[in-house]
């Protein structure tokens, strides 16, 4: 504990007087119908894939889209896949997953992203050891920006949380940004309202 | 220790011109890709002086803050460790992976460890280190420091990159495709992931309400450092503490446009808590923050969000390389952060700047990153540490510049002989704007002269 007295009375010697704290508007601009538009060109600028139904079986549209895949891992009760996340309880083990299919509870329009936490992978690993990952997403879940991303109670609630935008890239050799890097190779979202079931 | 002589070493990087135009030309092309991702945001400015208000607020009030921080990490279950230094911080990093007997460490990208020195710490008590951004490992493996702090590797062609993985990893020398050279890093760096007993981040920021550790990629390797193996530790400096999500939203939405100009990186992760059965340790990392906290001028440094913008316009910077100034940070942040780590080794480089002010204007954070530079000459020449060369030639100058009639003497004076002398005399030694480039063609009158005529 000598060392959290230590720097904690430094910063209290040093800190500068108090300046006030600013309140964060939420700059909500875009409509409430330009939403999907939105989120669907900034998802296309993150090089993620938008399907804008759910196709009538989504096992033969899995089997068109990654006709190599051999290992489908299902997160939702939509589809059965060849595993579960429950079979990698070895978490480095989900590296043997092809196709990795996960419904996410939020998406956000300003930056094509989509909310994942652990309520939804159940093992974290199957997000970024998969080759290639599907994401449902109910197209009424899609909020405006990261302001209002960030009202979200998974931030407050859940161990691990991220904001997935794209498939895993690199802008590291010459400044353009370039698939794949360590996660997954492509990322495509499916708008999937949550009560239309196969 | 002996002053970093940073002319000296970006005149040899600018040698080699092709290192020289490529770097030049990809850190332009990000500043060019900041402005337009800027553009699209109408409240830009407004969020400027935001991020710039938030970090003041909290950097006011730290001590509060960290210790919110260490109450929320804590209900939640993570371990949190202070280290007031880089010893005690590795120190601390290297008894956690002892007692777990963690020997492989996979680590994702952290300005703060490159800062403490971890990786040669750790890797001198037996632990192998795999750095897992692309940037980062290309560094590791040709045993070079970051050249910038947001792709570590931007000072290497793709050429250069490909024999590093050549060397290392047996691959293909002439083949320099980018997506060739990524997917090598990928083969070889996965199974090491997979392989890995423990997992190391650094922190984009530190939320006080939530306890949570922010991370920022776009490879996904923080998400893999932090998840694949059970024990997690993050490096966090103190100063990356902001109050709440409702603060933090402001800095993502800068973060990524101000770096590479896209929306937001492919992975922002929020790491709350440690994993089931998993352990997360968080170290809060002092090392000269708490100091320069108590200086007037220098404090707002500490606002940085690391976004290398001031960098990628820096026309020193672009034209030097990241590693001509032999420091962690570098380019103009760099120059405002480093004489806090070592007034004697860094005194020189608050030299490098034409103090154009490009670093200030793109600040998120609202840095007056071309003051403080100012202000650190001064500091420099206050504790002697000016060189005697430099001191006479600013000496000559401030009488020059205060004297009009001595000034209209000496411009007139240099136009009418770069007309008439010959080449020898005019690019040697005493002329450094002629050591690489042409002097520009004289004006057929000065500026006064020309005043003179037309409005009298």
């Amino acid at each position: 504990m000598g060392m959290r007295e230590d720097v904690l009375d430094r910063v209290r010697r040093n800190q500068p007087s108090a300046r006030s704290r600013p309140v964060v508007p939420d700059f909500s601009r875009i409509a409430q119908a330009n939403l999907l538009k939105t989120f669907a060109k900034s998802l296309e600028l993150m090089a993620g894939v938008l399907v804008e139904k759910p196709p009538d079986d989504l096992g033969a549209f899995l089997r068109k889209q990654f006709p190599n895949a051999k290992n489908i891992c299902s997160a939702v009760p939509e589809y059965a896949g060849d595993s579960r996340p429950e079979d990698y309880s070895t978490w480095s083990d989900a590296a043997k997953i092809d196709v990795t299919v996960v419904r996410s509870p939020m998406g956000v329009a300003e930056t094509g992203s989509v909310l994942l936490s652990e309520e939804d992978l159940r093992v974290n690993t199957i997000a970024f050891l998969a080759h290639d990952i599907v994401i449902l997403l109910d197209p009424q879940k899609i909020v405006e920006n990261i302001h209002a991303a960030y009202r979200h109670p998974v931030f407050k609630e859940k161990a691990y949380s991220v904001l997935m935008s794209g498939p895993s890239g690199s802008a590291d050799i010459g400044g353009k940004e370039v698939h794949p890097a360590q996660g997954v190779m492509t990322l495509t979202v499916i708008l999937w309202p949550e009560q239309a079931k196969t | 220790m002996s002053a970093i002589d940073q002319a000296l070493n970006a005149a040899r990087f600018i040698e080699d011109r092709t290192h020289e135009k490529y770097f030049d030309a990809l850190m332009w092309s990000l500043r060019e890709a900041r402005d337009r991702s800027a553009l699209e945001v109408p409240e830009w400015e407004e969020l400027r002086d935001l991020a710039s208000a938030i970090k003041e607020h909290t950097l006011s009030n730290l001590a509060q803050y960290l210790e919110e921080f260490e109450a929320s990490a804590t209900r939640n279950g993570s371990q949190v460790h202070w280290a007031l230094d880089a010893h005690e911080h590795n120190q601390i990093v290297a008894d956690i992976l002892n007692r777990h007997g963690a020997k492989n460490l996979i680590k994702s990208k952290s300005m703060l460890t490159e800062e403490c020195e971890t990786r040669p710490f750790l890797e001198n008590r037996g632990v192998s280190v795999t750095e897992t951004d692309l940037g980062e490992r290309i560094q590791q493996l040709d045993d070079e420091p970051p050249a910038h702090i947001v792709g570590p590797a931007f000072q290497k062609t793709p050429q250069d990159i490909a024999n590093v993985f050549a060397r290392a990893y047996g691959s293909d020398a002439s083949n320099t495709d980018v997506v060739y050279l990524a997917h090598q890093m990928r083969e070889h760096t996965r199974p090491l992931i997979e392989k890995a007993d423990a997992g190391m981040t650094g922190a984009n920021f530190a939320v006080a309400e939530t306890g949570a550790v922010v991370t920022v990629t776009n490879e996904g390797n923080a998400d893999l450092s932090g998840n694949v193996p059970k024990l997690r530790i993050c490096s966090v400096g103190i100063e990356k503490i902001i109050p709440s999500n409702r603060d933090l939203a402001v800095f993502i939405r800068l973060l990524s446009r101000s770096s590479i100009g896209l929306p937001i990186t492919q992975y922002t992760s929020h790491f709350r808590a440690p994993r089931e059965g998993g352990e997360m340790h968080i170290i809060l990392v002092d090392n000269g923050r708490s100091a320069r906290l108590g200086m007037e001028k220098f404090w707002p440094s500490l606002k940085c969000i690391r976004c290398g913008a001031c960098m990628n316009t820096c026309p020193v910077y672009r034209r030097s390389g990241g590693l001509s100034y032999g420091s962690t940070y570098m380019g103009p942040i760099g120059i405002i952060m480093m004489p806090t780590f070592g007034i004697r080794r860094y005194s020189e480089l608050p030299f490098s700047s034409t103090l154009n002010g490009s670093c200030s204007n793109v600040c998120p954070v609202k840095i007056d990153i071309h003051e403080q530079i100012y202000a650190w000459r001064g500091v420099m020449d206050e504790k002697h540490q000016v060189k005697l060369a430099k001191k006479t030639a600013m000496a000559v100058a401030g009488e020059v510049l205060s004297h009009p009639e001595l000034y209209r003497i000496a411009t007139s004076a240099t136009e009418t002989s770069l007309k008439l002398l010959p080449r020898f005399a005019i690019y040697n030694d005493l002329n450094a704007w002629g050591k690489h480039r042409e002097t520009p063609e004289p004006a057929k009158q000065t500026f006064h002269q020309w005043y003179k005529e037309h409005r009298q």
